[in-house]
């Protein structure tokens, strides 16, 4: 039905990657038996219009190893109960995190689900936070069943440890759209009534109808303050039990006196008040809140390790294999790890051949073999058949999870970082009071009207929104265009923090190379070197297709397009080599021990494998050299480091052996390389770096960094793919930017600039203000439109500003490129929704 | 006159009442997937049956 052939650019029907080996079936082509099999699963049950709505919408599947057991915990009673929010005596509703979500496709097959699965009642995929929730009849079909069918057509649910928490549904955007629509609502009615005030029209005063207007205004009010304004409320207390001015003060301050002042004058005086004004101050901060606060659904900057951790594990009792929940493994239990799942805590191996990858946490892609009797740090993951393993320690005790006891994490985080915001509010509200209070005495001896009046005027007009406008406009704007970009920051203090480093701290493996891709070389090597032949790289590629050691895969990758031909009593010893049978020739492959034999001069007894990556390739007992697999900088770096090194002190700090420190002295100096640092020595080193007064940048990639990342002023990771998880950090920035962020650093700087100038702007606007209040003259109408004006005048300054600045600082060449629709990339959030920034 | 700003009021009301209730009701939670939702033909369209 189908045939195996060789043909360059071709693109697999499913994946869309480009097929080394084509899989022929049903008049299309794969690059895969997986990403067949997921084409046959839909087409038996009519759902090929996954195909119609994208071209190739599908994730590869080559790497892909199906594992019966894999989901078994599912049938956990407790696990059960943790994931399923809703279940009655019929249905369940669970909610599932799908990475792969990034298309219509996508959308179209999840919805679709129940017809792959009877059973499944409805399922709705919510395409920001990238998850599905389906409605299930439990007893016609488990969730189990539901998790094992999502993972056969490609869409592997992520189920967390720390899902297995309390959930923590925030409805955040939710209570500012209300509390927007309600002053909003306010402001638009309080404004209308208001209008025969603005007009001067006289023919009202006295008459009922004015009276009327104003209670109206009052009552409209009351939900503005009690409802819509509150978060300021709760902040400016927040800050006050800190004894910290923060800005939220004088804008309550300021609606406060707003309120009563206009309530005397609506029931006593029957004048008109400034209750539009308050509305449309609350209404204006408000937007501003919601544009600063605007979150990345669908990542999260606060993972730590229970993230990467399996949600159960297997543990042998009494020659039975039994899954438990993680949280209820104890020391001195066996423990039975298969292929490529993880080790959670440290253990000491009891049966089988370890081979461990411990790429997770530091980086490094080639597994280290262990024997029995040997300790394995938690962390890694096995490669290879099953092993036995004793538990040794809790899994919160373990080697890398000790990590996250360090104070660091322990210590709950200090919310008052000092913002550029609360640092001018700290001036600015005393000097405020006391002009407002001088005003008043300069009064109270002549005009006691006229004291309280001018008093209450200084408080009103100085209310600083358009001071507090500034910086979340403009920073929410730098946000949503670095976001464009594939750089995703946390929050808005990130950026004034970034404006302020002074030193940066690169982890090496994963951030300034690739994890994934590395340069590979053939040398000719030993009395019977030559370079290979095609009919050589013809064996090497063919023996090397059966082996899942990280070395193979890229020499296999590297040979890409070479012909492969079967091959016949293959012998893989772990962490050693690989041995076969091509067309009559014994191909061997491997560390040079291997090849040579223990006994050949100049090998040492320790396997050379594990460091140096050579790989030596035998045919026939004759030697005939290594390839070299190197570490691959990532593109840009040479610049980028020259660029860094003229403004910043950088340093590197890697978990690798020195192997690289020649060539790393080119570019950095060479007191600031350091090699073989554990995690715990990584953060011991960002946090010698602050205790010298320095503001510390710290690049990395993997749970390695994790305590460098929390320690350092910004931690940011660096990802090849931004759904993949990443240690709790400050910002996640797509590996394509990795040559960009001195344009980060700059146009960050730039944004501070920005936010200062628009501070001096609104600064201004209330000089002009204090004029007409300390004169105890100020009319509501002047209020009226001098604070607006001066809040929009602020919005598009910031704004424009903000945005000018990026686009003259990035790159063209990367300007023009955006963020590229590449579905293996974190889709542009911004790309789906047409709004403009102003 | 106080009877139309009585009516004046009463609408806005009610449309304020009908944003609550949208946003309660998690109108706006997801502004991405639903537009997508609306394209995708009816089941048993030409393309969806098995082919041979």
């Amino acid at each position: 039905m189908y045939e195996v052939g060789t043909l360059q650019d071709t693109r697999c029907y499913h994946c869309g990657d480009k097929c080394v080996e084509i899989v022929r079936a049903h008049d299309h082509n794969f690059c895969c038996e997986g990403c067949k099999t997921v084409y046959e699963i839909l087409n038996e049950n009519g759902l090929c219009s996954y195909y119609n709505y994208n071209e190739a919408p599908g994730t590869s599947r080559k790497d892909h190893t199906a594992q019966s057991h894999r989901y078994a915990y599912l049938d956990d009673e407790s696990v059960l109960q943790k994931l399923i929010h809703f279940t009655n005596s019929e249905i369940s509703i669970v909610t599932l995190y799908l990475p792969q979500i990034h298309c219509s496709s996508c959308i179209y097959l999840l919805e679709n689900l129940y017809r792959l699965l009877p059973g499944v009642i409805r399922s709705v995929v919510h395409f920001g936070r990238r998850e599905v929730t389906i409605t299930f009849q439990h007893n016609k079909v488990t969730l189990r069943q539901i998790v094992e069918m999502l993972s056969r057509v490609g869409y592997e649910p992520v189920i967390q440890l720390s899902d297995l928490g309390e959930k923590v549904q925030s409805n955040l955007l939710r209570s500012y759209l209300l509390k927007i629509g309600v002053a909003f609502f306010a402001f638009g009615n309080i404004m209308l009534l208001s209008f025969p005030e603005y007009l001067g029209i006289d023919v009202l005063a006295d008459s009922p109808m004015r009276k009327f207007f104003g209670y109206l205004n009052f009552t409209l009010s009351l939900p503005v303050l009690f409802y819509s304004s509150s978060e300021f409320f709760i902040s400016a207390w927040g800050g006050l039990r800190q004894r910290i001015l923060n800005m939220d003060f004088p804008i309550v301050l300021g609606i406060i006196v707003m309120f009563l002042r206009s309530t005397y004058d609506v029931f006593w005086l029957h004048g008109g008040g400034y209750f539009d004004t308050m509305a449309s101050l609350v209404l204006l901060m408000l937007t501003g809140r919601l544009f600063q606060n605007k979150t990345y659904d669908n990542l999260s900057f606060e993972r730590d390790y229970r993230s990467y951790f399996p949600v159960s594990v297997t543990v042998m009792e009494n020659g039975e294999e039994k899954t438990i929940p993680l949280t209820r493994l104890k020391t001195g239990q066996r423990l039975l790890v298969r292929n490529m799942e993880l080790i959670p805590a440290d253990s000491l191996l009891v049966k089988g051949s370890a081979n461990i990858d411990y790429s997770f946490v530091t980086g490094e892609a080639t597994p280290v073999s262990r024997r029995i009797g040997e300790i394995i740090y938690a962390g890694g993951k096995q490669v290879g058949s099953a092993i036995e393993v004793e538990v040794l320690k809790d899994v919160s005790h373990s080697y890398l999870t000790q990590l996250w006891n360090d104070s660091v994490f322990t210590k709950s985080q200090d919310n008052t970082v000092s913002t550029m915001a609360n640092r001018v509010s700290r001036w600015f509200t005393p000097l405020v009071l006391s002009i407002a209070f001088a005003a008043a005495a300069y009064w109270w001896n002549t005009d006691r009207e006229k004291a309280i009046n001018a008093f209450t005027s200084v408080l009103i007009i100085t209310c600083p929104c358009a001071l507090a406008l500034s910086s979340p406009f403009t920073f929410g704007n730098i946000l949503r265009l670095f976001a464009r970009y594939g750089i995703y920051l946390k929050n808005a203090i990130v950026i004034e923090i970034l404006a302020r480093i002074n030193a940066i701290v690169f982890d090496k493996t994963g951030t300034l190379t690739y994890t994934k891709t590395s340069r590979v070389e053939f040398i000719p090597d030993g009395k019977d070197a030559h370079p290979l032949t095609d009919y050589e790289k013809q064996l090497v590629r063919s023996l090397t297709y059966h082996s899942s050691h990280p070395l193979s895969k890229r020499i296999y990758d590297y040979l890409a397009g070479v012909k492969t031909i079967p091959t016949q009593h293959f012998k893989e010893e772990e962490g050693k080599g690989i041995e076969g049978w091509i067309d009559e020739h014994c191909v061997r492959i491997g560390s040079k021990k291997y090849l040579y034999g223990d006994n050949y001069p100049g090998v040492s007894p320790a396997s050379d494998f594990r460091h140096a990556s050579k790989v030596y390739v035998g045919i026939d007992g004759k030697v005939l050299g290594y390839y070299l697999v190197k570490n691959e900088y990532r593109p840009g770096f040479e610049n980028l480091i020259g660029a860094l090194r003229r403004y910043f002190n950088v340093y590197v700090v890697s978990g690798d052996n020195d192997a690289e420190r020649n060539f790393l002295s080119k570019y950095f100096d060479a007191s600031n390389l350091y090699f073989g640092q554990q995690p715990a020595d990584k953060l011991a080193v960002v946090r010698q770096l602050r205790e010298s007064g320095k503001t510390v940048m710290m690049l990395g990639d993997g749970l390695n960094d994790a305590g460098a990342l929390k320690q350092a002023d910004v931690g940011i990771v660096i990802s090849d793919d931004v759904n993949n998880f990443s240690p709790a950090c400050d910002g996640i920035i797509q590996a394509s930017q990795f040559r960009n962020i001195m344009y980060v650093i700059e146009v960050s700087r730039r944004a501070v600039s920005i936010v200062k100038v628009s501070f001096a702007i609104s600064l201004l606007y209330n000089v002009v203000g204090l004029y007409f209040a300390v004169k105890g003259t100020m009319s509501p109408l002047v209020a009226a439109v001098l604070m607006p004006l001066s809040s929009v005048t602020i919005i598009l300054f910031t704004t424009f500003g903000s945005a000018f600045w990026a686009f003259r600082n990035w790159p063209r060449e990367d300007f023009d490129k955006r963020a590229t629709p590449d579905k293996n990339q974190f889709p542009d959030p911004l790309r789906s929704s047409p709004k403009t920034e102003v | 006159m106080y009877v139309l700003i009585g009516f004046s009021l009463v609408f806005a009301i009610g449309f304020l009442a009908a944003f609550i209730y949208s946003v309660i009701h998690g109108q706006f939670d997801d502004d991405y997937t639903p537009s997508v939702r609306i394209l995708f033909d009816k089941p048993n369209s030409a393309s969806d049956n098995p082919k041979p």
